[in-house]
């Protein structure tokens, strides 16, 4: 069946204007359609889909504490595989439900085997308490709790955890990041996702207007510079495979680190600093330079 | 802060008074609504050559503000709802291997994710209870931005004196709350710092107790044997998984608060003496509580109120001096009005779910219907 027309996650809630979020989820539960459970972590997308006393979510839908989405997501496949019954069981979380608290039951459920598709949208700090520093937030970003200021211009410190390719190393079944700005890519995904059994993650790439600062009409091409810099790469791996991780996307001419700074106030502080840029662009470098050879379209 | 008047937060408070107390380590996660107070000591302790971390989750945030009280720093995190819930498991270690640690608890909407943004008063059982097994903690509750600030350099006081955990309750209402604020100078405000071995480190047991029944606390990696486990212990610090260890560990964890709960009672108690009636309130539920003190004395019933500051160990000597019914008001479905119970059998419940505190009418309806 083709449910592309059909809405599963309702029109009218409450997430920013120019949050991707509700992008990313829109699309996974019409590519899955109606023959699916959500689980939800506490976070953005838990709070501002379900204000007292309306709901978005069309399939049913348990949210449940912030460190458990996962182990909770375990509970319902194996009941409902005890059961014999077939469905989607789809696990959302942020980042800090999925790479930080939530990490350990995201790992036993992976190493278990579950057949279930988590998805993280990945919007880099923890937007729902006010722009904390996540494990997720990248290098050089300003947050609430990586402040900029003399002490320390840069922000935060430490790069970001990877996450996918954590994951990827417990043999997932498949794992891949993935960007909505980069739909045709994205839509694959989620489609190759659903289709295998066992876990399966997708790292998705989330702006958020309010924690990264930028204007709300600039969140898809915001989104895409992310990829186009090579900041956050597009890539796949089917059963843990990392030798033959397979880059799905890159641009005919890589941009420059600065177009993906420039617009965004978290970054700002490192546009007055020449050096971080290098540095930011090094990183970049020397990401593509050891795994671009992975490229395979 | 240079000394004088500022306009802030509760949570602004518990941070700006864990630095005047002398904290200098914090680890925490974020959580509503507490999160404000790990922001302002991300931007305040650097610049008092402090150290701030933001962990994983709440049980790594408690975790590492253990070891760090080993090192000889005073340490806090900052929590709320879930997040509580998970310290709790680590409140018990500390307890017993004796930690001096402060954790802040913004209560709020419970159980579960609640009322995130709304005040509840239903940790105060689990403040004392919420690990397993039998010890005692300490538990302090202001009432005000300056209470919080104040209270604070006594809550961090207390857990250096008695190696022992501070759960520093605030609630939603009072963290988000603002108010001016007076912040003393330097010279009044009075630190008290855990006492450090005087022998040896050949001589000395680490958890060999002084009379007191407060053992000194050596930094760790400076020479002295230290062996800390959350196993029963003897005074080596050594496992001993006898029932005599048992009762010899477990009975002085008490004891060493039990004994020195006088010192450590904290209460307001507001138009008490000719009262007919008293009200139990704590926190931000106390502000609406004083003004039904009032608008009842005007209406010519003796009310008074007896507002708890120390919640635990529990003041019960307080509610023991007055002869008269008591209500207790709070934000839960009856907590304390058990604990006074034990001490009386003149005693109502005034309850609320959460979300918001009693109106003074609603207090006032249960003070006049207590003196029919």
């Amino acid at each position: 069946m083709n449910y592309e027309k059909e809405e599963f996650f309702a029109p009218g809630h409450g997430m920013c204007a120019g949050c991707a979020a509700p992008i990313i989820v829109k699309w996974v539960l019409k590519l899955a359609g109606p023959n699916t459970i959500v689980v939800n972590a506490t976070g953005c997308l838990e709070v501002a889909t379900t204000a007292y006393p309306r709901t978005s979510w069309r399939v049913p839908w348990l949210h449940v504490a912030f460190e458990n989405a996962a182990a909770a997501a375990s509970g319902v496949e194996a009941a409902a595989r005890a059961k014999g019954e077939k469905l989607n069981i789809i696990a959302f979380g942020g980042d800090g439900g999925t790479a930080d608290i939530g990490f350990q039951a995201l790992s036993g459920m992976v190493e278990r085997g579950h057949n279930v598709l988590y998805v993280l949208y990945d919007n880099e700090a923890y937007m729902n308490t006010g722009i904390q520093r996540s494990g997720a937030t990248p290098w050089g970003a300003w947050t609430t709790t990586s402040k900029v200021g003399s002490a320390n211009p840069i922000g935060k410190l430490q790069p970001k955890k990877p996450v996918a390719r954590i994951i990827a190393a417990h043999n997932a079944k498949y794992v891949a990041t993935a960007n909505p700005a980069i739909f045709n890519d994205f839509k694959k995904k989620v489609q190759k996702a659903l289709s295998y059994e066992g876990a399966r993650f997708l790292h998705v790439i989330s702006s958020c207007t309010t924690g990264w600062r930028h204007d709300p009409s600039k969140t898809v091409e915001i989104m895409r510079l992310a990829s186009d810099t090579g900041i956050f790469p597009l890539w796949e791996v089917v059963d843990g495979d990392l030798e033959n991780m397979r880059i799905t996307y890159k641009p005919k001419k890589f941009k420059p680190v600065e177009e993906y700074l420039k617009p965004q106030g978290r970054f700002r502080h490192l546009l007055k600093n020449p050096e971080y840029v290098k540095k930011l662009q090094e990183q970049v470098d020397a990401w593509w330079a050891k795994y671009g050879h992975h490229y395979n379209p | 802060m240079k000394p004088g008047y500022y306009f802030w937060s509760g949570d602004i408070a518990a941070a700006e008074g864990a630095i005047a107390a002398g904290c200098r380590f914090y680890a925490g996660y974020p959580i509503t609504p507490s999160s404000e107070i790990a922001e302002r000591m991300a931007l305040r302790l650097p610049q008092e050559g402090g150290k701030f971390i933001e962990m994983e989750d709440e049980i790594g945030s408690i975790a590492a503000i253990i070891g760090a009280s080993w090192t000889g720093e005073k340490v806090m995190t900052a929590t709320a709802g879930p997040g509580i819930s998970l310290m709790n498991e680590n409140i018990g270690l500390a307890a017993m291997t004796e930690v001096p640690i402060v954790v802040v608890n913004a209560m709020r909407g419970a159980p579960s994710t609640g009322l995130p943004t709304l005040i509840g008063q239903g940790d105060l059982m689990q403040a004392k209870w919420g690990s397993h097994g039998s010890y005692e903690i300490i538990s302090l509750y202001p009432d005000s931005v300056q209470e919080t600030f104040d209270l604070m350099i006594d809550a961090f006081n207390y857990a250096e004196k008695y190696r022992v955990p501070v759960m520093f309750l605030i609630d939603a209402m009072l963290a988000h709350m603002y108010e001016k604020i007076y912040v003393p100078p330097e010279d009044e405000i009075v630190r008290i710092e855990r006492k450090r071995p005087t022998t040896p480190p050949e001589e000395t047991l680490i958890y060999k107790a002084d009379d007191d029944l407060i053992p000194p606390m050596p930094r760790i990696g400076e020479g002295y044997k230290i062996h800390a486990s959350g196993l029963t212990h003897n005074e080596k610090g050594y496992p001993e998984l006898t029932p005599q260890a048992q009762e010899k560990l477990v009975r002085r964890l008490n004891d060493k608060i039990r004994k020195h709960a006088e010192e450590i009672w904290k209460v307001e108690e507001y138009k008490t003496e000719d009262a007919d009636v008293i009200v139990v309130a704590m926190g931000s539920e106390s502000r609406s509580v004083r003004l039904a003190v009032d608008l009842a004395r005007r209406e010519g019933i003796k009310a008074g109120m007896l507002r708890l500051i120390t919640i635990w160990p529990f003041p019960y000597k307080f509610i023991e001096k007055y002869n008269v019914p008591y209500i207790v008001a709070e934000i839960n479905y009856g907590q304390i009005y058990h604990k006074v119970r034990e001490y009386t059998q003149d005693v109502e419940l005034l309850p609320k779910m959460g979300g918001e505190i009693h109106k003074p009418d609603e207090v006032l309806r249960a003070i006049r219907r207590m003196v029919q």
